[in-house]
């Protein structure tokens, strides 16, 4: 391949920055030029989050926009929803089936959209959906949701199991590297 | 070797690779990892202080000492270090001195979007732009010499896309900076007026001398291409025109002032259109077209926001770039929210339950401006919260101050609510102010303060008493009270409105972040006792969940701070039996 443009897509707090920085690091690993833009602040509490993580052969722009992106991982489903015209017709979506309700929602001015994976699913061919939280809890921590879907990532695209474990035991804090590495297992076998 | 880095590690990097010793900052997105990079080398003094003037101040002092000294801020931080700024200017310096400033086009986490450009022309001192991480690190570095060099301060100016990206830095080894000779010099550094005429005749010299630097500078570069298109560029505009035009000559800005007059006349000279991509102010436009030369910028590219390469492309090559149509309509959006277990919420419940007008400080608690709380009338700048309330005070009168209250954070409070507060009391108002002692600064990630007791070292460090320091201003009525304990808030904040004299209550819990704060863990809701009334719903708390017909809890979300148990008229909310698969490992 000579780009790849990845998008992460959540609510703040789910882990979606260590996610990045493991994604950068891969591109770095297969030496592609490579930029990751985050979000930090006030975005992050509990609001809608994107980071943009680029490879290629020389990348400019570090932001994603419509239409742009091969591959979104989606930490929740509304999120998912929002996000999908930024999808490229043939890119592939890897959904964590988890709710988090906006405030919208709790305070009764909006109702979460029903059947989010049905709708998504006409639309778009490559759409993997997982109970990521379910699995993380089963590894022992909650936290892990977001290793779990980079492990559904590593094992539909074509980097190296390697590189990708590489990664994440020089991106992930050493006290809970085992429970991260049996999480990205985990979701490697999912699906 | 190159490694991934923030924008802000970069320059932080740069900073070291400089020699810099000294490095002063107060937290502000998307500024803040500057400093905490800058804190993680041993051989640099690093501090958190308790605003961005005296930061300056304290980098100010770095540089007259001889030592390189470096200070950083977000774009609404440099409003509250202009002050010395605009000295500094004329002082110049001893060791270089470099301001880095982040701007936020797109306000991802500001109250506005101000151009800092127009600071580096109006303080009369020489401004950098980089556009990525390795040049961030490498213009903070020659930032250091021009400083030096010209005997003044340097602006470095980041956006929240060039502070907040990775991409790939070649790192070298720190400078053997000698720290200077401390020379005493009053014409120099004491600006009495007579001084300061000299000193502004030198200034002026001096940006003589800088627009000669700047016309030649590697800083400013042409990358020759198709010449029917000219674009004149910099920071992270320029990388969105590098993707939108492709094969077209650019004019790259490193050094964004002074502009360099003769380069730009040169380049335009060999181009058919020239346009300008530049986001926010028509900066570069305006010079530009006052030098006699047409080209096309802002009467195309917006004012406002971010811009992008699909966008350049729409508004000025009128290339729409073809995207699928959002597949369901009204997708309820997603603002930030107060974390479950946060201090503030209980607090918010109160003052919404009481009705009271509220001015309002920046902080995670501005949140509470928005549903269900809507428990904050206004939100200006830091501090603003307490002149505010008294400004209103003198306005309609104490009956309408027994109904107001300020609501501001403790490192906001420290960073100029402090002024604010002896106002009221020197200018015989009533207000009652609610100092939040979370004893961190939580919205930029928790940075400590002077309320935290230890400093960004980690070093202990003394503790200010909130206490103290309110009684010390005049305050007599000062109360401590717990966020938690939502009766006797409310009872307290009745008592304190009704006073007919200032009173300081201080909210005291620390942030639910905080790695020393244990909760319980997950509640449910009991179906059967449950009446349906949603009063919790009125707490705006994320892991109390609307499901229509009835109400539950996200047991990933829910921590088990207990709140919604004072609320809850029913007994409705228990613990879980088993807690330990719902505990964050």
């Amino acid at each position: 391949m000579d780009k790849l443009n990845i998008m992460i897509v959540g609510v703040g707090g789910q882990g979606t920055l260590l996610a990045s920085r493991i994604l950068g690091t891969i591109a770095f690993k297969m030496n592609y030029d490579v930029k990751v833009s985050e979000v930090h602040g006030m975005s992050q509490r509990g609001g809608s989050v994107v980071t943009y993580i680029k490879y290629g052969t020389k990348i400019y722009s570090p932001l994603i926009e419509k239409g742009e992106a091969d591959i979104i991982l989606a930490f929740e489903k509304l999120e998912a929803l929002r996000w999908t015209e930024y999808l490229n017709n043939d890119g592939m979506m890897i959904i964590n089936e988890q709710e988090i309700a906006p405030m919208p929602i709790i305070t009764g001015t909006a109702k979460y959209p029903s059947d989010i994976i049905n709708i998504i699913k006409q639309k778009y061919k490559n759409i993997f959906t997982l109970d990521a939280l379910k699995i993380a809890k089963q590894c022992g921590n909650l936290k892990a949701v977001n290793i779990v879907l980079l492990g559904v990532m590593a094992a539909k695209t074509a980097i190296a199991k390697q590189i990708w474990d590489e990664a994440i035991r020089e991106t992930v804090p050493a006290k809970v590297l085992n429970v991260n590495i049996e999480a990205f297992n985990a979701g490697y076998q999912a699906i | 070797m190159k490694r991934l880095m923030l924008g802000n590690e970069a320059a932080a990097r740069g900073a070291y690779e400089a020699g810099a010793t000294v490095a002063a900052a107060y937290p502000g997105t998307p500024s803040t990892e500057i400093t905490e990079y800058m804190a993680k080398y041993d051989e640099v003094y690093a501090e958190w202080s308790p605003n961005e003037k005296v930061a300056l101040e304290v980098a100010i002092g770095g540089s007259l000492g001889g030592a390189r000294s470096i200070c950083s801020m977000k774009h609404v931080g440099l409003n509250v270090a202009a002050d010395p700024l605009f000295t500094v200017s004329y002082t110049g310096v001893n060791g270089g001195l470099v301001l880095i400033v982040a701007d936020d086009p797109g306000m991802h986490s500001s109250q506005n979007e101000q151009d800092s450009r127009h600071y580096a022309r109006a303080a009369k001192v020489p401004m950098l732009e980089p556009s990525d991480s390795q040049e961030c690190l490498d213009y903070v570095k020659q930032a250091f010499e021009i400083s030096e060099s010209f005997d003044c301060p340097v602006i470095v100016r980041l956006s929240t896309r060039i502070a907040h990206s990775q991409s790939a830095v070649e790192t070298g080894e720190r400078a053997d900076y000698k720290i200077k000779d401390y020379n005493k010099d009053f014409t120099k550094y004491v600006m009495m007026p007579a001084m300061a005429r000299r000193r502004h005749i030198e200034v002026e010299k001096r940006m003589l001398a800088l627009q000669d630097y700047s016309e030649k500078s590697n800083l400013n570069s042409i990358e020759w291409g198709n010449k029917k298109i000219g674009v004149i560029t910099s920071g992270i505009a320029y990388q969105y025109a590098k993707d939108a035009f492709g094969d077209v000559s650019y004019l790259k800005i490193g050094m964004v002032y002074p502009i360099p007059e003769k380069l730009i006349a040169e380049f335009t000279s060999e181009v058919e259109t020239l346009y300008v991509v530049e986001e926010l102010e028509p900066f570069f436009e305006d010079y530009i077209k006052k030098i006699g030369i047409k080209v096309i910028g802002k009467e195309v590219l917006p004012l406002t926001g971010e811009l992008s390469a699909q966008l350049i492309k729409e508004k000025i090559l009128g290339v729409k770039q073809e995207v699928n149509e959002q597949l369901v309509e009204n997708i309820p959006v997603r603002p930030p929210v107060m974390c479950p277990g946060c201090p503030h919420r209980g607090m918010h419940y109160v003052l919404n339950k009481l009705k009271l007008n509220v001015t309002g400080d920046i902080g995670c608690y501005t949140l509470g401006a928005l549903p269900p709380t809507e428990s904050m009338d206004t939100c200006i700048c830091m501090g603003a919260s307490i002149g505010t309330a008294h400004g209103m005070e003198k306005a309609r009168g104490s009956e309408f101050a027994q109904k107001t209250v300020a609501v501001i954070g403790d490192s906001t409070f420290i960073h100029s609510g402090i002024t604010g507060l002896i106002d009221v009391v020197y200018n015989k108002g009533n207000s009652t102010v609610l100092i939040l002692d979370n004893s961190i600064t939580a919205m930029t990630g928790h940075q400590p303060n002077p309320t935290t007791g230890y400093t960004i070292k980690g070093e202990v460090t003394k503790q200010i008493d909130l206490v103290k320091l309110a009684n010390a201003t005049g305050v007599e009525r000062v109360r401590v009270a717990d966020p938690f304990d939502i009766k006797e808030f409310e009872r307290i904040v009745k008592e304190e409105i009704a006073a007919a004299e200032p009173s300081v209550i201080i909210s005291k819990s620390p942030c639910a972040l905080s790695k020393d704060v244990k909760f319980e863990g997950a509640l449910k809701i009991n179906q059967e006792k449950c009446k349906r009334c949603k009063r919790c719903l009125a707490l705006g708390c994320p892991a109390i969940v609307n499901k229509g017909d009835f109400v539950e809890i996200d047991e990933a979300l829910c921590v088990g701070c207990m709140l919604c148990t004072q609320v809850c008229s029913f007994q409705a909310f228990e613990d879980i039996a088993e807690k330990a698969g719902a505990k964050n490992g």
